[in-house]
């Protein structure tokens, strides 16, 4: 979903070839996960059949990449309004911490040490992000570490909150009644 | 590295409050370990015993080998001037004088002439990023300038620990790590071993090893385990 504007993005400023649109892509998202070839080309063919960039100059020879592509000015006003558009927040409402922890209780087994080497785990990949971002030859390099950094964070804070209010939680797992014993 | 800072089986109590049950922990040279834990689970109680602020009413703290809780006070206050460094989390810096005064202030207690303790104090100035402030006083900085300031504060009369209670704790996000790499690496280039309270894990992750403190003793029972590699 978000490749296309990616790639409607890059176009905005100039024209340019798939292979050229890889390179930028990668350069500025593909840091966790490169583009593959296969993924781009399909992406500007159906930008292309939905009106939203133009092939604007083909070369002599043969294969995908001979093909200069140019945003439309249908593409340029979907930009805006997804640019426009807050994005629907995902909390993880059923995340496997949340998970680990009620089966835990239901078990009786300790949900507190999970929560203890689950903390001491975050904190260890925090710290391999710190360093990352401190080593960061860019400053958007730096904010994509920031980025992971803030949701691990957030990650942390539940486990600190959870840790704090097990006794009630165990209460409430062991008193849930198995709706076909009713 | 050497062991230059253990705290042993630490209890104190405030009144009918245990803040501390059974604390130990031990510091290596040249390292920046974190405490972290709920609210009064005892870190900052930790922290004072382990700087000398506070006598634990159990246990030893001992110092690059030294016993130092069963000292008089008036030497303990000694150590702490000498060869330890303080940095809080409102700064509290002194209002009447101006940032390089501030910074100047651990030298000047402790008997340096007043030329020599400015002339020593200037570099940090530009070091941590506070050119042109030296003059200022506490009030007329930003809340970042201000931690800077403690913090070269701290470091100044190189200290062999620097003890810092939320050291990040009234910044904003961007000056809280500005200050941080400050902290680290002016630790780094001395040696310095830190000792930091923190209720905040993007803080906590700043430093080689965290300790977790739970109802006053080490949350996994391994001398304040939960080390990070």
């Amino acid at each position: 979903m978000s490749v296309s504007y990616a790639l409607l993005g890059l176009l905005e400023g100039s024209s340019r070839h798939g292979y050229d649109l890889k390179r930028s892509y990668d350069r500025r998202f593909g840091e966790v996960k490169p583009i593959r070839f296969g993924q781009v080309y399909r992406t500007l063919s159906q930008l292309e059949r939905d009106g939203r960039v133009e092939v604007v100059g083909v070369e002599a020879g043969s294969g995908p990449d001979r093909k200069r592509y140019s945003i439309t000015s249908e593409g340029v006003t979907d930009l805006d309004t997804w640019l426009g558009e807050p994005e629907e927040p995902q909390p993880h409402r059923q995340s496997v911490l949340f998970t680990k922890v009620v089966v835990a209780l239901l078990s009786g087994r300790s949900a507190e040490h999970f929560l203890d080497v689950q903390r001491a785990r975050h904190l260890d990949a925090m710290k391999a992000l710190t360093t990352a971002r401190r080593n960061a030859a860019t400053t958007q390099d730096a904010l994509l570490a920031d980025f992971q950094l803030f949701h691990l964070e957030a990650d942390l804070r539940w486990i600190d909150h959870t840790e704090s209010r097990l006794a009630t939680l165990a209460e409430e797992v062991r008193d849930v009644p198995d709706p076909r014993r009713r | 590295m050497s062991q230059i800072l253990a705290g042993d089986d630490l209890h104190k109590s405030f009144g009918l409050t245990q803040a501390l049950r059974g604390a130990s922990v031990v510091l290596d040279e040249g390292e920046v370990v974190a405490v972290m834990g709920p609210s009064g689970s005892g870190k900052s109680t930790l922290l004072h015993c382990l700087a000398g602020l506070l006598t634990p009413d159990r246990g030893k703290v001992r110092f690059a080998g030294r016993r130092i809780d069963d000292l008089p006070d008036r030497e303990r206050a000694h150590l702490r001037r000498t060869v330890f460094g303080f940095v809080f989390q409102f700064g509290q810096l002194v209002p009447e004088l101006p940032a390089v005064e501030n910074i100047a202030l651990p030298l000047l207690l402790a008997g340096r002439r007043r030329k020599q303790a400015l002339a020593a104090a200037d570099p940090w100035l530009s070091r941590l990023g506070l050119d042109g402030v030296g003059e200022r006083l506490p009030g007329e900085l930003s809340g970042g300038q201000g931690q800077r300031v403690a913090m070269a504060r701290a470091l100044v009369a190189n200290p062999r620990v620097v003890f810092a209670d939320e050291p990040t704790g009234s910044l904003d996000s961007v000056a809280a790590d500005e200050v941080m790499e400050l902290l680290v690496d002016a630790a780094r280039e001395h040696g310095t071993t830190v000792l930091m309270v923190t209720h905040e894990p993007r803080v906590a992750a700043w430093a080689d090893r965290t300790v977790l403190v739970r109802d006053g003793v080490d949350a996994l029972g391994q001398g304040l385990g939960m080390a990070s590699p």
